[in-house]
């Protein structure tokens, strides 16, 4: 009966107090914006990681060289060269599943056209390689098995590569020189931005694996690694598995003895990239919810300062007919009114920071729902739970003491 | 003194308080037995620690009383719960402060409305505006509605906290100290208001020390240690309109206090 002229006193009363007010929703307005913001740069973090590990093609499993000790010295993955162009055809031929298979040899190299030259990667990829990454061409053709087989001089390259070469994009049929020999341009890849660990996906030459080992490598039957691609998801144990025992077999590896190669599905490498961003958004969360707190352990202190200076006005109140439950309404929908105003403010300019630092840092920001419900509920508790007590303390007041305060 | 066929304003029948601090009992009020009648103009008068202000607190339903009986308009609040009393406070009471206790940065009016939004009837913004702009016009403050307390004198902040108390009708109006800050021409002014109000028919109970101010009530009562020693019609009643004409006719410092009513 009483709520709605409570609710129109409390109004009141902060609009008596309009700096203050602001103030101390001030506090919310951060702590909720904080978390907004956070999470929508975690969450378009785990994204964009999550789109480049589909990028990698779906239904991948990635057949690394083993790294290999000499004289105590370790190699990296691909560095002992166990894995032979032999391996990786009989992999097309015996695992029924594997429907694409793309030999990878990597090399870096200075590239050259007229007076530019330029530093990049070689990769050596079979035909199968677009397909399998789903990475189309822009413009131009993709290179074809008959390429592979003759080791013909072509290759597609990136738009990285195309622009500081060339200085245009447009370069399909134009003659790069990769250690000075000349390789035809077939086609300009389509962009691909940064890869979770900085580099430039687009700063890429692509060639058949063939010539790459010929031309680029100067000799070596070895690869780096072998990119395979099954139908369905469900193919992706057992023909990992498939994998690893042809290749111990191939390889004459003893039971008991270690691969000399790593087989890894993109499933697993989708794990471990998202468990890093996911401990990201995580600790975001955390910082942002403890400026929350903070916010709310502001609302309490200015209440409680704010139920001592007006202790002679609750002693009005309380003379004029006020109830214990009206004073203590009275401080508690102040403090939900500030806590929720915050909130909402907190939200909108959560959502117009994520968007600013998106913008200027180029990161992605995904604003979820959720994450905005969760924080206006959190905001509207953290009203009720920082506001019940001074509230409690202020309806719990003697009228005749208040009214006397000094 | 009061028909004692109607019922009286305030009966209280054998007061006693008493507040227990650590060991030692204090009897602030040992045994009051009271009775004032509708339409009566009391001063209750009595040096400090004399118990008057006990007194009104449990006049004003702000404290109940150890033992006795208190009848309010004939009914027994001397046992009622705290929401309870607080309900009797805003419809049977109207208080008057010493420091006038006006909520500050808020107006006039709205100070003058605040019983209104604790009371039991639903009014909208309109009526409650409506009725408190009615009160402040008979307080003498028309047009000073949307003024804060800090835009208005002491005597015009003291007639806004009447309004205030005024705005549910109250049985009786409670005044303790009322003119303490005031200077004493705004003293008088107020006592026009208090003398004015009383013609009219309201019951005033006030607390005060200074004979003076007294002077102005139809009825003082006297209280000396926790008793009342002392009960008696005022014979020279000053009269706060006439007393404010001398003042304008004459200079101030030739004030004669009294004259007899």
């Amino acid at each position: 009966m009483r709520v709605g002229s409570t609710f129109k006193i409390a109004l009141r009363a902060l609009q008596r107090n309009k700096l203050r007010s602001a103030l101390t929703a001030l506090g919310i307005i951060i702590g909720v914006g904080a978390v907004i913001a956070m999470v929508s740069i975690g969450n378009g973090a785990k994204a964009q990681v999550e789109a480049q590990i589909a990028g990698l093609g779906e239904n991948v499993i990635l057949i690394f060289s083993g790294s290999t000790t000499a004289s105590g010295i370790r190699t990296g993955w691909g560095g002992a060269g166990t894995l032979k162009i032999e391996d990786a055809e009989a992999i097309r031929r015996e695992i029924p599943s594997v429907t694409l298979v793309s030999e990878e040899v990597v090399s870096n190299a200075q590239v050259a056209a007229g007076n530019q030259n330029w530093f990049t990667r070689i990769y050596g990829e079979s035909a199968d390689y677009f397909e399998l990454r789903q990475w189309a061409l822009a413009d131009g053709a993709p290179f074809t098995s008959q390429d592979v087989r003759s080791a013909n001089k072509v290759c597609v390259i990136g738009r990285t590569t195309a622009t500081q070469v060339f200085g245009s994009e447009d370069v399909v049929g134009q003659i790069l020189r990769i250690k000075n020999v000349p390789f035809q341009i077939l086609g300009v890849l389509t962009p691909k931005g940064l890869s979770t660990q900085g580099t430039d996906q687009d700063d890429i030459v692509i060639m058949p694996y063939t010539s790459a080992m010929k031309r680029v490598l100067g000799g070596g039957t070895t690869l780096r690694n072998i990119n395979a691609q099954v139908v369905s998801t469900h193919d992706l144990a057992p023909a990992q598995r498939q994998i690893i025992e042809l290749l111990r077999q191939r390889h004459n590896i003893r039971a008991g003895r270690d691969d000399d190669f790593t087989v890894r599905t993109q499933e697993e490498i989708a794990a471990a990239a998202t468990a890093t961003t996911d401990v990201m958004t995580g600790l975001l969360a955390a910082i942002a919810f403890v400026s929350l707190v903070v916010g709310g352990i502001g609302i309490m202190n200015i209440m409680l300062v704010s139920v001592t200076e007006r202790t002679r006005e609750i002693g009005t109140r309380m003379a004029v007919g006020a109830h214990s439950r009206d004073i203590l309404t009275q401080f508690l929908i102040e403090a939900i009114l500030l806590s929720v105003v915050g909130g909402i403010i907190g939200i909108l300019s959560g959502i117009a920071a994520a968007k600013t630092i998106a913008a200027v840092k180029n990161w992605p920001a995904l604003i979820s729902p959720a994450s905005i419900i969760i924080a206006f509920l959190i905001s509207s508790a953290v009203g009720v739970f920082f506001g019940f007590y001074p509230a409690r303390k202020a309806a719990q007041l003697d009228p005749i003491e208040a009214l006397r305060y000094e | 003194m009061a028909d004692p066929s109607a019922i009286a304003a305030v009966r209280l029948e054998d007061i006693e308080k008493t507040y227990r601090t650590g060991e030692v009992d204090v009897h602030a009020v040992r045994g009051v037995s009271l009775e004032i009648a509708r339409g009566e103009f009391v001063a209750l008068m009595g040096s400090s620690g004399s118990g008057k202000s006990t007194l009104m607190n449990i006049l004003g339903c702000l404290d109940r009383p150890t033992s006795g009986r208190y009848f309010l308009d004939g009914e027994d609040v001397s046992s009622l719960s705290r929401d309870q009393l607080a309900d009797v406070r805003n419809r049977k009471l109207g208080f008057v402060f010493q420091n006038f206790n006006l909520l500050a940065r808020t107006s006039a009016l709205e100070n003058v409305e605040l019983p209104l939004l604790y009371g039991a009837g639903r009014l909208s913004n309109a009526q409650l505006r409506d009725k408190a702009e009615r009160v402040l016009e008979a307080v003498g403050l028309q047009g000073r509605g949307d003024h804060h307390p800090s835009q208005l004198s002491g005597g015009q902040q003291q007639r806004v906290a009447v309004a205030r108390a005024l705005i549910n009708e109250p049985e009786v109006l409670l005044a303790d100290e009322p003119t303490g800050n005031l200077d004493s021409r705004t003293s008088m002014e107020l006592m026009g208001i208090f003398q004015d109000l009383n013609e009219k028919g309201i019951t005033i109970i006030m607390v005060t020390h200074e004979p003076d101010i007294a002077s102005y009530a139809r009825r003082n009562v006297v209280m000396l240690d926790g008793r009342i020693v002392g009960d008696r019609a005022v014979t020279r009643r000053s009269n706060a309109l006439f007393e404010l004409e001398k003042l304008s006719e004459r200079p101030p410092e030739a004030v004669e206090p009294t004259v007899p009513s």
